[in-house]
C-alpha cells in the first residue's frame, strides 16, 4: 500500500497559484527524485507534506487514512521527517546532542531527571554505524565535514520510526567525495523501507540514487516515471518546458 | 613509475598518507585531558587569577590577611552571582543590560517593605517576585514580540531604576523595622568554618550563596534539558525551533533566571551595606558582562560556563583590590579591567583561528 498519497493537491497564495492539482504516490523503500526549476512548486509541495501549511485543495492520505497537518510537529508525529537544506545543526554541540536535540534521553525518576549522556552517545554511535558513517558521537559538529554533518542530520530522522524522509538539496554545497557519502546514506534509508523524497537540482545525483523521478513545472506535475525509462536529456527538457509532458 | 627520482611506488605512498591520516585522527580522538584543559578559556583565566593572588600575596603584606580576603570574596560575590545569570543569557545568544537596575529595584522593595514594618519573610519574596516580573517582561518582549534583547533590556535599565526612585522617593533607607538584624545577618554575616592547615576561617554569607548558585547553575547547564536548550538556542536558534525545542519559553525563563540572580544579589547587598540608595548598582551591568566575557562566555551565543563567570568576577575584584593595596591610583582601574576584557576576547579569537586551520 502507498505510504503517502496526494490527490489533487493545490495551493494558492492570494492570486498566485503555487501548486495546481498535483497527485503523487509514495511507496515504502522508494527514492523519488523531485526536480524542477526555481519556483516550479517543489518547495511548496514539500512544505505541504511537512505540515508547514495546509493545502488549499485536495487530500493527503497515509497508509489509506486521511491526514491533515496543521504544524510541522503533526507531520513529524505521523512519521514524516525532514532534512533541511542547511541541516539545522548546532555547531557548538556534539553530534549526539544534535541527533537528540528536542528529544533528549533522560534518566532518574519523577521530577528528578537528568540527561542520559551515556545512552545518547551509545545510541547515536549505533545509528552512525548503521548508516556506515565515520561520524563520532562525541565530536563537535563544528569540526565535521559536509558528509558527516549530513549523517548527523539523517541520523536524527532514524530516532523516530520515520516512514518518509524529505531531503532538501542534500548535495548542493558539498564536495564530490561527500556527495557519494550522502547518496549511500540515502540508499541505507531505502534499505530500511523508508520512502525518500530527494529534492535536488543536481541531475547526476538524482539519476544515481532515485527509483522514480517527478518533474514539476509552474506548479504542475509534468512527469512521473521510473528513472530507467527516462534520461537526463528528457528531464532537462521537461524542466525547461522544451518537452511539454512525459 | 616514469620519473626516476621518485623512490616509492605511488600506491605505497597513498597507503602511507592514509596511515598518517589515521594516526592524526587517532591523536585527535585521544586528546589528553591536559590538552582539553589548556584549550579552555576558563582555565587560563583561573591561572591568571591564581598568579595575581600569589604575586599580590608576596608584594603586599595586607593582601593575604584574612580580613582582606574576607572583603575581596564578599565584594566579588555580588557581581559573580549576577554573572552566573548573565552567562545563562549570553549562552542563549542574548544580553541583559537591566541587571544593575533590577538589583536596586529588588533592594528597594525589601528596604521599603521592611522600613514600613513588614516581616523579612514577606519582603524578600516580594522583592524576588518583582525581579522575576521584570525578567518575565524582558523575556516576553524578546521571545514573543521579537524585539532585540539589547533594546528591551536597555529600556528596562531605565524603567526599573526609575521605579526604585519612585518607590523610595529617592530617599536613603537605613531603618529596616523589627527584622533588621536578620536582614543584616543575611548580607553581612558569615559562617565559621574550620579547615585543616588554615584553622578557623570566616566565610561571608554572600559567598555561601554564590557557592550554592554556582553548583546549582553548573548542574543545570550540563545535566538538564533546559541547559542543553540554552546552548542549542545560542548555537542555532532556527535548528532549535525546527527540532521542537520550546525556544520562546526557554528564552523567557532565562531572562527570569538572570533577573532573579540580580534580585538576590540586591537583597544580599542591602543586608551587607545596611542601607540602600537608588544609586546602588549603577553601571554594574558592565562589570557583570565583563566578568561573564572574561570567564569565557561568547557574546555571539552558544558558549559559556558558570564557573567561568565566577572566576571572571574574582579576577576583576582581585585586580581592583590589588591596585588599591599597591597604592596605584584608582583612576587606573578602568584601564586594567578594560584591558582584561580585550585580552580575554583576543585570546578566544586566536584560539578560534587555530581551530579553523
Amino acid at each position: 500500500m502507498a505510504i503517502l498519497e496526494l490527490t489533487g493537491v493545490s495551493k494558492h497564495f492570494g492570486a498566485i497559484r503555487a501548486l495546481s492539482n498535483v497527485s503523487l504516490t509514495l511507496n515504502p523503500g522508494e527514492v523519488v527524485g523531485l526536480m524542477g526549476d526555481n519556483g516550479a512548486g517543489k518547495s511548496t509541495l514539500v512544505k505541504i507534506v511537512a505540515g508547514n501549511y495546509p493545502p488549499s485543495d485536495g487530500t493527503m492520505t497515509m497508509l489509506g487514512r486521511k491526514v491533515a497537518f496543521h504544524k510541522p510537529s503533526d507531520a513529524r508525529r505521523a512519521g514524516i521527517e525532514i532534512v533541511y537544506q542547511d541541516l539545522a545543526l548546532c555547531d557548538n554541540l556534539t553530534a549526539a546532542e544534535n541527533v537528540y536535540l528536542g528529544r533528549e534521553l533522560m534518566r532518574g525518576f519523577g521530577p528528578f531527571r537528568i540527561l542520559n549522556y551515556a545512552a545518547m552517545f551509545k545510541r547515536a554511535g549505533e545509528l552512525f554505524a548503521e548508516l556506515k558513517s565515520e561520524t563520532r558521537p562525541r565530536d563537535l559538529v563544528r569540526r565535521m565535514s559536509g558528509g558527516q554533518r549530513q549523517a548527523v542530520a539523517i541520523a536524527r530522522t532514524r530516532l523516530s520510526d520515520a516512514k518518509i524522509v524529505l531531503m532538501d538539496e542534500p548535495t548542493a554545497a558539498i564536495s564530490v567525495r561527500q556527495i557519494a557519502e550522502v547518496l549511500s546514506l540515502v540508499r541505507r534509508l531505502r534499505e530500511q523501507a523508508i520512502a525518500v523524497v530527494l529534492i535536488s537540482h543536481r541531475m547526476p545525483d538524482v539519476f544515481a540514487v532515485a527509483d522514480r523521478i517527478v518533474v514539476m513545472r509552474r506548479g504542475e506535475k509534468v512527469a512521473d516515471k521510473a528513472i530507467a525509462k527516462s534520461s537526463p536529456e528528457e528531464v532537462t527538457g521537461l524542466i525547461t518546458g522544451a518537452i511539454e509532458a512525459a | 613509475m616514469v620519473t626516476g627520482n621518485s623512490s616509492r611506488h605511488p600506491v605505497a605512498r597513498q597507503y602511507e598518507v592514509a596511515a598518517n591520516l589515521e594516526q592524526s585522527i587517532d591523536k585527535s580522538v585521544h586528546r589528553s585531558w591536559l590538552t582539553w584543559l589548556t584549550s579552555q578559556q576558563t582555565f587560563w583565566v583561573s591561572m591568571a587569577a591564581v598568579v595575581a593572588v600569589v604575586v599580590l600575596g608576596l608584594a603586599s603584606d595586607v593582601f593575604a590577611t584574612q580580613q582582606n580576603l574576607f572583603n575581596v570574596t564578599r565584594n566579588f560575590a555580588f557581581v559573580a552571582i549576577i554573572a552566573i545569570g548573565m552567562t545563562a543569557v549570553i549562552i542563549s545568544g542574548g544580553i541583559d543590560l537591566s541587571v544593575g537596575a533590577v538589583l536596586v529595584l529588588s533592594g528597594m522593595v525589601v528596604g521599603m517593605q521592611m522600613n514600613a514594618g513588614a516581616s523579612i519573610w514577606v519582603a524578600i519574596p516580594l522583592a524576588l517576585a518583582a525581579s522575576l516580573g521584570v525578567g518575565a517582561f524582558n523575556g516576553l518582549m524578546i521571545a514573543y514580540v521579537g524585539m532585540p534583547a539589547f533594546v528591551v533590556t536597555l529600556g528596562m535599565l531605565s524603567i526599573a531604576r526609575s521605579v526604585a526612585m519612585v518607590l523610595s522617593n529617592n530617599r536613603m533607607v537605613y531603618e529596616f523595622g523589627p527584622d533588621q538584624p536578620q536582614l543584616l545577618a543575611l548580607g553581612g554575616g558569615f559562617v565559621d568554618l574550620w579547615l585543616p592547615w588554615l584553622g578557623q576561617i570566616q566565610i561571608p554569607s554572600p559567598v555561601l550563596f554564590l557557592l550554592v548558585m554556582l553548583l546549582g547553575a553548573a548542574f543545570f547547564f550540563r545535566w538538564t534539558r533546559w541547559g542543553r536548550y540554552l546552548f542549542a538556542i545560542g548555537g542555532n536558534e532556527r535548528a532549535a525551533t525546527v527540532t521542537g525545542v520550546p525556544v520562546k519559553l526557554v528564552k523567557v525563563s532565562v531572562y527570569m533566571f538572570c533577573s532573579l540572580c540580580a534580585g538576590m544579589a540586591g537583597i544580599l547587598e542591602v543586608g551587607w551595606l545596611g542601607t540602600i540608595t537608588t544609586s546602588l548598582g549603577q553601571g554594574m551591568e558592565l562589570s557583570v558582562i565583563a566578568a561573564a566575557v572574561i570567564g569565557g562566555a561568547n557574546l555571539s551565543g552558544g558558549m559559556g560556563t558558570a564557573f567561568g563567570a565566577v572566576v571572571g568576577a574574582a579576577l576583576l575584584e582581585v585586580i581592583r583590590n590589588s591596585l588599591i593595596l599597591l597604592g596605584i591610583s584608582t583612576f587606573w582601574q578602568g584601564t586594567f579591567v578594560g584591558s582584561f576584557i580585550i585580552i580575554a576576547v583576543l585570546f578566544d579569537r586566536l584560539r578560534a583561528r587555530d581551530a579553523n586551520e
